[in-house]
């Protein structure tokens, strides 16, 4: 009896801590973003936007980092966040299911955003106007299966110029999970072609992180409205009035070199929802919204 | 377990037979280009762990204990409650059902109305894990001397107390204390969904290919789960569990108009939610493009890494034995235990990253932690054997004397693992390879509740299907 009465004391700790475990108040103003590139840098890409907003805003803005798009859109829904970096689908999934919550700003390039194909040179596949068809066949990789620019827009290029979809067009199709990555399984030739963010391509190249006598650019999309800040629609009843147009204002201030090189964009544009009817409607297109 | 020599041999003749079958169905491509490139890598990593930040990597550690020690205490404590009822088929069926869905599956639920919280990371684990002890807790019930529960006559609460209770109580203790180890590696791989354990860490690390400083977080995981007999008393145990529900309160800001949402919305499939479309239509494209698929590949990875487990765990149990190996059974002892400590989700990740996503990483991964543990029980096993004066030596010794004796045993364990490594196998679909857990991690990423809860019932009842094909091997004639 005397272990069951230890296991009794252990079990009544157990469920009192369990019980005085309250919830916290919260005035703590959060973000997040869609975990698109190498995501040993997001934490010191967003620490440094976190402390921008905290010094504009006037309130502890703290960022928190998450594994998945979908991950980025629930912790929206749910009042985890109230702001986020999104790309254009998961902007879009956000806001339907937040009802109220509006598109701040978008950067100025993601008002004409492209996706590259890309190809590792055993292919001999060559760069083009038109859309490579002959990459029927081979193995394809994604990036995420919740990003626009890694799997939407090309999703829906493949479909549009092959009429089959993805897994019908090639021998084997992969999520490779961020842009980062697809480019380095290209490159390996893991796979022999893969879809990319341009301006991740871009940004990789310009650091030398690129080796171009394995893997190039061989078609680009048409232009497309891509990334967005979205915020809730409740913020203003949380932290104050005007809260929202502040925020905002902070997003579109936001110049400093060092603040946009973590997105990479050279600056903030002003955003709707309306601007993102496009990837709405080609993402129901394609049978990836309901 | 039924014992004559021909249903051992017919049994396991069946599990080899059935992996033969499978594959030639199944995906081997080694899709990864620079195979011993980047094993070179990951080993030149192993030799040289670097930690970049202390903290973050106690922090990590301290989190991964804390649900560990709170989702198996739950767990047990849920367990224990359901076992006292397991003679009633429905707790059965609730428990089974419980222990069915995967701890990762069981998060991804939970983030969906909790977020990312501490409460989601202890349901997650307490969940399946009071579905696995309410089966095993029964089941010590039912083996319990009844003798003693005649004789006072007493059917209820006290006479259980009084009679079966102190009996089964050591072999509770026993297998509870087991299960917080496996509670560790649990919690470790939950990081790989979000939460902040040292999975986390690991996932972000060794995909952008940081392998030094994800080694020294793996590293921290074998250090805390091989020391666990030191430090992992049982009188410690209570001051750990109030330590971790300290250091990591389950608390999270739970909206009960989306929890409410999440039932009546989220869930309903698309066709009657929207309106659009038709229910038939809806449900044939899931069964035809998804789940059958998902069933077979996960079929298919079972039943060969279950094959490989066997054939494993009968090369590797005799390095983990003094009959064999003698004193040099030191190395394989640390070699098994690396095998079992390492969890078989990150296995997988790391077969992904050096093979590619084909079926070969999980058959890996299943067939290395599986054959950890069975060769590591067997070894134990075969060394309390008292052998005659003139007993053979080497293979003869293997072969004709200790194989024939430990074999009812280990098919047993083999089989106790067949539900294990299908629930692995399904859940390592969210590493890209093809079975279940790719097409509900889909699910998941594109916010289809409703085809996610379709498709983990799916991965459930076959689940729940393995679990009694297993039970009837174990005791019927075949």
């Amino acid at each position: 009896m005397q272990r069951l009465t230890s296991f009794g004391r252990a079990a009544f700790a157990l469920l009192f801590v369990f019980f005085v475990s309250v919830v916290q108040a919260k005035e703590v103003f959060t973000f997040t973003a869609i975990p698109d590139q190498d995501e040993t840098q997001l934490q010191q890409r967003f620490g440094k936007v976190a402390s921008y907003l905290e010094k504009e805003l006037g309130i502890e803005v703290k960022y928190i980092p998450v594994k998945s798009y979908a991950a980025a859109i629930t912790a929206f829904r749910n009042n985890q966040v109230q702001l986020a970096w999104f790309g254009g689908l998961s902007g879009v999934r956000a806001r339907l299911l937040v009802p109220g919550s509006e598109a701040l700003a978008q950067g100025y390039e993601d008002q004409f955003f492209k996706t590259y194909l890309i190809a590792n040179h055993k292919t001999g596949l060559q760069a083009a106007e038109k859309f490579p068809e002959n990459i029927v066949g081979g193995s394809f990789t994604f990036g995420s299966k919740g990003s626009t620019s890694g799997r939407l827009m090309p999703e829906f290029y493949i479909r549009e110029n092959l009429q089959k979809s993805p897994d019908d067009a090639f021998r084997r199709v992969g999520f490779s999970g961020d842009h980062s990555r697809t480019i380095s399984l290209v490159q390996s030739g893991a796979y022999e072609v893969g879809a990319v963010n341009y301006k991740v391509w871009e940004r990789e190249l310009a650091e030398g992180k690129i080796d171009t006598s394995k893997v190039q650019v061989i078609w680009s999309t048409p232009e497309y409205p891509d990334y967005q800040w979205s915020i809730r629609g409740d913020v203003d009843k949380t932290y104050g009035d005007n809260f929202k147009q502040r925020v905002q204002q902070a997003l579109l201030g936001m110049n400093s070199p060092e603040l946009l090189a973590a997105f990479p964009r050279q600056s903030f544009v002003e955003a709707e929802n309306d601007f993102y009817q496009p990837i709405e409607d080609t993402a129901r297109k394609i049978g990836l919204l309901d | 377990m039924n014992n004559t020599a021909s249903h051992l041999r017919n049994v396991s003749l069946l599990i080899l037979l059935s992996a033969v079958v499978c594959v030639p169905f199944a995906d081997f491509e080694i899709t990864a280009p620079d195979f011993w490139g980047e094993l070179a890598l990951i080993g030149h990593a192993a030799l040289n762990p670097e930690v970049i930040s202390w903290t973050e990597l106690l922090v990590a550690l301290a989190n991964t204990l804390s649900f560990a020690f709170q989702g198996v205490a739950l767990g047990a404590m849920t367990g224990f409650l359901l076992a006292l009822a397991y003679r009633f088929s429905i707790v059965r069926s609730i428990s089974a059902f419980l222990r069915a869905i995967h701890e990762l599956f069981w998060a991804l639920i939970f983030i969906q109305v909790a977020g990312l919280s501490s409460l989601t990371g202890l349901l997650a684990l307490a969940i399946p894990y009071a579905g696995t002890f309410a089966k095993v807790f029964g089941e010590i019930f039912e083996e319990t001397n009844k003798a003693p529960a005649k004789a006072i006559r007493n059917g209820g609460l006290s006479g259980f107390l009084y009679t079966t209770l102190p009996l089964a109580w050591k072999r509770i203790v026993d297998y509870t204390g087991y299960r917080f180890e496996c509670g560790i590696r649990s919690s470790a791989v939950l990081g790989f969904v979000g939460l902040p354990t040292l999975g986390f860490y690991m996932e972000t690390l060794f995909k952008q290919g940081e392998y030094s400083q994800a080694m020294a977080m793996l590293y921290a995981l074998f250090v805390v789960i091989g020391s666990a007999r030191l430090w992992l008393k049982r009188k410690l145990l209570p001051f750990y569990i109030v330590a971790a529900f300290i250091w990591l309160p389950p608390t999270a800001d739970i909206s009960w108009l989306l929890v409410w949402q999440f039932f009546t919305y989220d869930i309903v499939p698309a066709p009657l939610r929207t309106g659009y479309g038709d229910l038939s239509a809806w449900l044939w494209m899931l069964l035809s493009r998804q789940a059958v698929p998902g069933v077979v590949n996960t079929v298919l990875l079972t039943q060969i890494s279950l094959a490989a487990t066997l054939l494993l765990s009968l090369v590797l149990f005799p390095f983990h034995s003094k009959l064999f190996a003698g004193k040099s059974k030191i190395l394989g002892h640390g070699l098994l235990v690396v095998m079992r400590t390492t969890p078989e989700y990150l296995l997988a990740f790391l077969g992904v990253i050096v093979i590619g996503p084909s079926m070969l990483p999980g058959i890996f991964a299943l067939g290395v932690h599986n054959a950890g543990i069975l060769a590591h029980l067997i070894g134990r096993y075969v060394d309390e054997f008292k052998l005659r004066d003139d007993a053979p030596r080497g293979m003869l010794l293997y072969l004709y004397e200790v194989l024939p004796r430990v074999y009812k045993q280990f098919l047993a364990l083999l089989l106790y693992r067949w539900e294990v490594i299908q629930r692995e196998s399904a859940i390592l679909g969210i590493l890209g390879i093809s079975t279940l857990g790719f097409y509900i991690d889909s699910a998941f990423e594109e916010l289809r509740m409703d085809r996610a809860f379709v498709l983990i019932l799916i991965t459930a009842l076959l689940n729940i299907g393995t679990d009694a094909l297993a039970r009837y091997l174990r005791n019927r004639n075949v």
